[in-house]
């Protein structure tokens, strides 16, 4: 179809919009998280700051006892829910995409329902849960909580990955002599890495993101997650901007890289498994 | 596809019990607190005994006949769909254009993805940065267009409209690409045919590609409205329900109410939000014209 000129042109005109609203407030913050404290506060729009460029903020954060061991508290966290999420969803999602079995369908439907659960509703007897459990003020609370809220959508993200593994291949598998657990292993698993790749991105971005439960959960200022431990350094009427800006970017790195390895399968998975349920 | 069903409840046993453990017991034990008058004083813990007592449906009375309540519920329904709304129509848009052969497609919509990819929290902390009155971003552009500076997060409707920007800033890029993944899924011969029997563009828009789009769209809206019923973070990250409260949406009203000790009030507002979404999204499967 021969393309009128005015479709294009407004195409790129709407495209460079577009692309400039959305980078444009991240690299705000990107610049100033290298200008010192007092050229923040300026009304003037300068990329870097009269001082030129420091990295005062950062060696300042990153520095800092408190920022060590929060940046800590969410890579373990995060990781831990990575893993046991993955092994969690995988396992649940092959049992429902290799059998028919009654209550196969509620199964289903109760994974799609419980994607509605608002947090704020468990967060009152979990609270009373890890209360009663010692757990309170322990990182294994958030961990626990995390994997089986990211539980849902990843069983139905893997489910349908494995749907699109044709079967033949564990009935070959199993005239080697494989089991049933080693054909979901090493045949179904290794054939799965994108689907898998998804899983984990979701895991982790779930972990590493989190604030209600984890502020609600966690109490000692050495156990905080990033998220927690960055909301007490908000003060509405004195905000450290400089501070947040630095702190933003090394928060923000590690899920940006991720986000930007795994786009294409997250979006290919999300297509296939989180769209179609 | 086999039928031995004990293996598939092996493979889901893990699951099930962790499930069960920490999302359907905690459940039905945050509906049976909304029926008492547990707080963080009563509930009682290893050195102190339980002294709370059933109450009936009295939380309900109180969560529904507060007028901060109701304010937060109408609030949280005009955020919800005025979010949704712009979310669809600019995602769909964006989706569109992108769908075209265009040189630099790849590197524009690279661009369009980073709200999604930055953590929420961190984008509203980023925007209360370019929203702030005194040297924000923002009201350099706003002085420009003779508006003045504003107060967003205290001058009315601003402190509506702020929170709005941000989370439209940051839903519109899941929307584009579930609908381009959609747009992509539309045979290109009901195009071809549609122009060989002379129809304009416009035409091949409401009658293909809307079509063609119907039920990604209805599973994307269903997602969109319960994620942002639920969404915390943009509001307590923006103006943290302020000023006066008159920014809070049902879940961050619930979690102020929890902080304040207030257990079972808490878990009322949990069972309310929870039976509005599930009320709303039966509603949504029967109107819906197909399976969402």
């Amino acid at each position: 179809m021969r393309e009128p000129r005015w479709i294009k042109v407004g195409s790129y005109l709407v495209l460079t919009i577009a692309a400039i609203i959305a980078v444009l407030p991240a690299i705000w913050v990107f610049v100033t998280s290298f200008k010192v404290e007092s050229e923040i506060f300026s009304t003037q729009v300068e990329l870097v700051g009269r001082s030129g460029i420091t990295f005062a903020n950062y060696e300042f954060l990153l520095t800092r006892g408190d920022f060590q061991q929060w940046f800590m508290n969410s890579v373990i966290v995060a990781a831990a829910v990575t893993v046991i999420g993955v092994f969690l969803a995988a396992t649940a999602a092959y049992g429902l995409s290799r059998y028919r079995f009654r209550g196969r369908n509620s199964a289903l439907y109760i994974f799609l329902v419980a994607q509605m659960f608002p947090g704020i509703i468990l967060l009152v007897p979990l609270y009373n849960f890890f209360v009663s459990v010692g757990l309170i003020d322990q990182l294994p609370a958030l961990v626990i909580s995390y994997s089986t809220i990211a539980i849902p959508f990843s069983v139905l993200m893997l489910k349908a990955y494995f749907d699109t593994i044709p079967f033949d291949l564990e009935e070959a598998g199993q005239v080697d002599g494989l089991g049933v657990f080693g054909g979901f292993w090493r045949i179904v698993l290794p054939l799965s890495v994108p689907g898998v790749a998804v899983t984990a991105f979701y895991g982790f971005v779930t972990a590493w993101n989190e604030f209600m439960l984890a502020s609600a959960f966690l109490v000692s200022r050495d156990k905080l997650t990033l998220p927690v431990g960055l909301s007490t350094f908000i003060d509405p009427f004195n905000q450290p901007w400089h501070l947040l800006a630095a702190a933003s970017v090394i928060i923000s790195i590690p899920v940006m890289v991720f986000f930007f390895l795994a786009q294409r399968y997250l979006i290919s998975g999300l297509q296939t498994g989180g769209v179609k349920g | 596809m086999r039928s031995r069903s004990w293996v598939a409840w092996v493979f889901m046993a893990p699951t099930l019990i962790a499930m069960a453990l920490i999302v359907f017991l905690p459940l039905v034990q945050a509906f049976v607190w909304t029926l008492t008058d547990i707080d963080r004083s009563n509930m009682g813990t290893r050195f102190k005994e339980a002294s709370w007592t059933f109450t009936g449906l009295d939380n309900y009375v109180t969560a529904l006949q507060d007028p901060d309540f109701q304010h937060a519920f109408v609030w949280t329904i005009v955020w919800t769909l005025v979010n949704v709304f712009f979310h669809f129509t600019l995602g769909l848009l964006l989706a569109v254009i992108l769908n075209q052969k265009l040189r630099g497609r790849t590197g524009f919509r690279l661009m369009l993805l980073v709200p999604w990819a930055i953590p929420i929290y961190i984008s509203a902390i980023g925007w209360s940065f370019i929203f702030n009155g005194e040297f924000g971003l923002l009201n350099n552009f706003t002085a420009l267009f003779g508006i003045g500076r504003i107060a967003w997060y205290s001058e009315f409707p601003w402190y509506y409209v702020a929170p709005i920007i941000v989370n439209v800033w940051a839903g519109v890029p899941f929307m584009m690409v579930a609908l381009l993944g959609g747009l992509q899924g539309i045979p290109q011969d009901q195009y071809e045919a549609a122009r060989v029997d002379g129809a304009s563009r416009w035409q091949s828009f409401w009658n293909i590609t809307i079509p063609g789009l119907r039920s990604v769209s209805t599973m994307v809206i269903l997602l969109g409205i319960i994620w942002t019923f639920n969404l915390f973070a943009v509001i307590f990250f923006t103006t943290r329900g302020g000023p006066a409260g008159k920014t809070n949406i049902l879940v961050t009203f619930a979690y102020q109410v929890f902080n304040e000790g207030e257990l079972a009030l808490a878990a009322t507002f949990g069972v309310i939000i929870f039976s509005i979404l599930i009320v709303f999204s039966l509603f949504y499967r029967r109107l819906a014209p197909e399976r969402a």
